[in-house]
């Protein structure tokens, strides 16, 4: 059965978006609530569609150059593009609602949600794409959405570099994306995922071109999931507002690559070694994003650096082929990480926009219905049994304990640390004494800001049950491995707990100071000073050669030998009638001259 | 026995002349007058090839003379232009003088 029901999934933002753009843009109230509807409309047809057995959407051709490229805009409706739309447009709703009270006086009311909407509607277009010209386009797209919500508050200096950082470290990995999907189709001579499947026999042939191809498709991921060694951008980007956080750097667009990553699963898992640099990657990002979550005093940006460390949780999944495990870590993120950061939010906003957690502290009597929300959102972070993340975690453990042990044992390390960082975080916000005014006076957030809260509470808590994550997702056949993984992962977690409480209860300032954590491992100012290096270099060589060899060479020289050979020239337009006679009979003579005598 | 090459020596001394009197005289009307002695040297010159270029009829190459008329008519048009101009000039200068006038825009 054909449906035109996708179509609107996708383009109801979209029009959303214009509409404001174009029409409502100075009323502020009626831009929202558009805004507002517009995703609830997407949310009720995605729910639509996900219950629908074989559905099939209308397609159109958009490039036709048969046989060598062939562009329909089509959207592909397996599992797990339904599930992703229903918890795209989902937790969507969900933060477009909360950032009803987040933004309510904010001047850019109306921008906010114009982008919010646009970004609604290139988040679900890579979700659809069932090719990878469609789906490079809305990568890009969410690329500028992402740009436009980060430097929302542009005045802010820190945000516009912020959101400069985040655009240009995307597009570097996504010139990586863009090269590996020419390699593919140069190979498989399709760009639909479908046909790329059935023709990848041409190239397992030449395992080096697939082992390229998969790795240059990895960079995109690599960007947009923030692993490291384009990492930087993530925590930057926590200078936009806090439900854009939650929203993108938390629960969607950071999980565009995972989901990339499994589409295109087919492609990387024709290649071992690429597998295992992705494996590798995805290991050393959450080990290095935990550590640095340790250390860091701004409560956005732990979770952000925790968000990095879940990432990696998931393309190391994605590494030891699982996309599955990778997917069910993705699904259970996307809520526990969205109601953190939405905790988070509520919490900023309630102490006027004070994000130093030293200077918060005793926050669990004031903030009830955030702190116990908050708590849910921990437990399922860390793993803690029964919450979500315990299951989507422990699949993951399972996973690297049969495939490589190495992996592993930093997986469990990462556990640890996760446990770590985030009962520090809970300990120094709402446990203690309140060290700041703010946090003294700090009262619950409105309701628009807590009924979220409380929503997304509940998948935080379940949907790790397998009886429910299995209505979503195809989930892998579990191994026994008996009680072993759970145990250590839970060991680990404990640990991690115990060690925190011990550490910082009743502390007034961080009794760790470990500078190279602390400063992120130097990777800001490694990565200026090679931009120094070599960009700089470069900027400097070509303005030398803008300015002597083109500017004074080329440009000044033509015009001044024009110059100089018109007023040589104008040496003989003396304007006396006899010269000018004179010289002509002179030109007569030297004609006859050289046609007669020579 | 009057040859082509007296005739051509005659047209080039009346051709000589006017070129040098177009050089050499500042009166533009005197400029005009060596100008037609000019053309008229090459009428002259056409002439005499027209008489000295028999067929086997003994009939001149009457193409030479045709040419002349031509020349004549084209001259006569030319000398209504240039006096007019001439006098165009003197109105708006109060001078026949080439010297006078050496700029394209007054």
């Amino acid at each position: 059965m054909s449906s035109a029901l996708p179509w609107f999934i996708l383009l109801l933002p979209f029009l959303a978006a214009v509409l404001i753009v174009l029409l409502t843009k100075s009323y502020r109230g009626l831009s929202s609530f558009i805004s507002v509807a517009a995703v609830l409309g997407s949310f009720a047809c995605s729910c639509l569609v996900f219950t629908t057995e074989n559905i099939r959407s209308i397609e159109l051709t958009w490039i036709d150059l048969r046989p060598v490229l062939y562009v329909p805009l089509g959207f592909v409706l397996d599992d797990l593009s339904k599930t992703m739309l229903v918890l795209v447009t989902g937790i969507g709703a969900l933060i477009h609602i909360y950032s009803l009270g987040y933004m309510k006086d904010d001047a850019g009311k109306s921008r906010y949600f114009a982008s919010l909407s646009f970004f609604m509607f290139s988040m679900l277009g890579i979700v659809l794409s069932n090719n990878f010209v469609m789906m490079f386009i809305f990568w890009e797209l969410v690329g500028v959405s992402s740009y436009l919500l980060i430097g929302h508050w542009f005045e802010r200096e820190a945000a516009a570099e912020a959101a400069k950082k985040a655009f240009l470290t995307n597009r570097l990995g996504d010139f990586g994306f863009m090269l590996g999907i020419l390699m593919a189709w140069t190979a498989t001579g399709s760009v639909v995922f479908q046909d790329m499947a059935a023709e990848l026999g041409r190239i397992t042939s030449y395992p080096e071109y697939l082992t390229v191809a998969a790795l240059l498709i990895f960079c995109g991921a690599v960007g947009k999931s923030a692993q490291f060694p384009l990492h930087v951008w993530l925590p930057d980007a926590m200078e936009g507002p806090t439900p854009i956080s939650a929203l993108i750097h938390a629960a969607t667009m950071v999980a565009a690559g995972v989901y990339m990553l499994v589409r295109v699963g087919f492609l990387i898992q024709a290649s071992a070694t690429a597998l295992s640099v992705i494996a590798w990657i995805g290991t050393v990002t959450a080990v290095m994003a935990a550590l640095i979550a340790t250390q860091q005093n701004d409560i956005k940006r732990i979770l952000a650096y925790s968000t990095l460390s879940q990432l990696g949780y998931m393309v190391m999944a994605v590494g030891l082929a699982s996309g599955e495990a990778a997917m069910f870590h993705l699904f259970t993120h996307a809520f526990f990480k969205a109601l953190l950061f939405l905790g988070a939010g509520s919490i900023i906003v309630m102490l006027h926009h004070e994000q130093n957690i030293w200077k918060m502290g005793g926050l669990a009597g004031r903030l009830g219905i955030t702190f116990l929300t908050f708590m849910v959102g921990t437990l399922a972070l860390i793993g803690f049994p029964p919450f979500s993340g315990f299951f989507s975690k422990d699949l993951i453990l399972a996973l690297a304990y049969e495939k490589n042990p190495a992996i592993f044992w930093l997986a469990l390390f990462t556990a640890f640390l996760t446990a770590f960082y985030m009962v520090r975080l809970i300990v120094v916000v709402f446990f203690g004494k309140p060290r700041s005014d703010h946090a003294r006076a700090g009262r619950e957030a409105p309701w628009v800001m807590i009924v979220p809260l409380m929503i997304l509470a509940i998948p935080a808590f379940a949907s790790g049950f397998g009886f429910v994550a299995k209505l979503f997702l195809r989930l892998p056949g579990q191994d026994e491995h008996g009680w072993l993984v759970p145990g250590l992962a839970l060991a680990a977690t404990l640990a991690g707990i115990t060690l925190a409480v011990l550490l910082y209860r009743r502390r007034e300032s961080d009794p760790i100071d470990f500078a190279l954590v602390r400063e992120r491992f130097y990777f800001d100012e490694i990565y200026g000073f090679l931009i120094n290096a070599t960009q700089g270099v470069l900027a400097r060589l070509s303005a030398f050669l803008d300015r002597w060899i083109l500017d004074l060479g080329l440009i000044r020289g033509a015009s001044g030998a024009t110059w100089g050979f018109g007023s040589l020239l104008r040496l003989l337009q003396v304007g006396n009638l006899q010269a000018y006679s004179f010289l002509f009979g002179l030109g007569i003579v030297g004609l006859i001259y050289f046609t007669l005598f020579r | 026995m009057i040859t082509l090459g007296h005739y051509l020596i005659v047209s080039g001394l009346l051709f000589t002349i006017g070129f040098a009197g177009v050089l050499l005289r500042r009166n533009i009307i005197i400029i005009f007058m060596s100008l037609e002695l000019m053309l008229n040297a090459a009428n002259l010159s056409l002439v005499a090839f027209s008489r000295f270029r028999v067929d086997s009829a003994g009939m001149p190459d009457y193409n030479g003379q045709v040419f002349v008329f031509f020349i004549i008519t084209v001259a006569a048009a030319e000398v209504a232009v240039g006096l007019a101009i001439i006098v165009a000039l003197y109105r708006a200068r109060q001078t026949t003088h080439v010297e006078d006038v050496s700029t394209l825009k007054f």
